[in-house]
């Protein structure tokens, strides 16, 4: 399952859809899972009425949470190193997401090989929801 | 995220990665799980966030006998005043960071202690003046061996965020 170093190049991109229509009773799930019951997720007379947004919108761990679905499975179990995101903008009930990561750099370090991504996870509109990095052991 | 006791379960792992989308059998099937390079249920990259279901001061669970902020007879149950910004809850979740040291296994009893970082202010385009809050949680195991670090950065917005 593991990636080998031997056959990554940088510049090579692994994609996975996320989510096809985004619902909320799986962001009701997501909530019930992490323990972050905010309102904002979940309560769309809150949100609407008090927050002040169009509709409940998705953690954005939920989103990490996905796409880091889309990392393991590029890169295998137990293999991250490291995983860092910026949400960038909303995810909304309805919403299909895309992820990608992309190659940048493979590299060697105390005799462990291991491959450097940048991620990015886009909706149905093209806008980017999430924008991070990962680093990964691979085998040589 | 501050939990004196965090015991990573695979009941948990298992609700946990449905939500997530993810059905990894290293998540959610023992026997499974035994033959993948994890050799048993491991947790998945960003589950050490719901050790918030063991933090006993966490803002965002209503607990029994307080006020919750949520709709219920009305559209909130606190009338806050003042501050606070756009967003109602809190703020929002701006960036996360993790580091992994070792695989989190099921049956891994962790402590979560998190240390406050910086803080700044930016003017935003959409949400009006940015206070953004950083943190830095420690999650070790019962040797005392960091397993994870996360850095989290929340931000209060001046007013909700505006739609594109």
């Amino acid at each position: 399952m593991a990636l080998k170093a031997s056959k990554l190049t940088v510049g090579d991109v692994h994609t996975a859809r996320l989510v096809d229509d985004l619902s909320r009773t799986q962001i009701v799930q997501y909530a019930g899972a992490s323990g972050d019951y905010n309102p904002l997720h979940t309560d769309e007379v809150f949100t609407t009425q008090v927050a002040g947004y169009p509709s409940v919108f998705a953690h954005g761990m939920l989103t990490m949470g996905m796409t880091g679905k889309m990392l393991t499975d590029y890169v295998g179990d137990t293999r991250l190193t490291k995983y860092g995101v910026r949400f960038t903008s909303q995810v909304w009930p309805g919403d299909a997401l895309d992820s990608k990561a992309t190659v940048t750099a493979v590299t060697e370090r105390d005799g462990k090989v291991f491959v450097s991504l940048d991620v990015a996870t886009t909706n149905q509109n093209g806008v980017e929801v999430l924008s991070g990095y990962a680093e990964a052991r691979v085998d040589p | 995220m501050a939990a004196k006791k965090f015991p990573v379960e695979a009941g948990h792992i298992l609700l946990f990665a449905r939500s997530i989308g993810d059905e990894n059998p290293a998540y959610t099937d023992e026997d499974g799980a035994k033959k993948t390079e994890a050799g048993g249920i491991i947790a998945p990259p960003t589950f050490v966030q719901s050790s918030a279901q063991f933090d006993p001061d966490y803002f965002l669970r209503p607990k029994v006998g307080q006020p919750w902020f949520g709709s219920g007879k009305n559209p909130t149950g606190v009338v806050r005043t003042g501050g606070g910004g756009g967003g109602g809850g809190g703020g929002l979740h701006a960036e996360q960071h993790y580091e992994y040291h070792r695989p989190l296994r099921a049956g891994d009893v962790l402590t979560a202690t998190t240390l406050p970082g910086k803080t700044w202010e930016k003017e935003g385009r959409r949400s009006g003046k940015l206070v953004f809050s950083e943190s830095v949680t420690e999650y070790r195991d019962e040797k005392g061996e960091l397993v994870v670090t996360a850095r989290g950065v929340g931000v209060r917005t001046e007013r909700p965020v505006e739609q594109k």
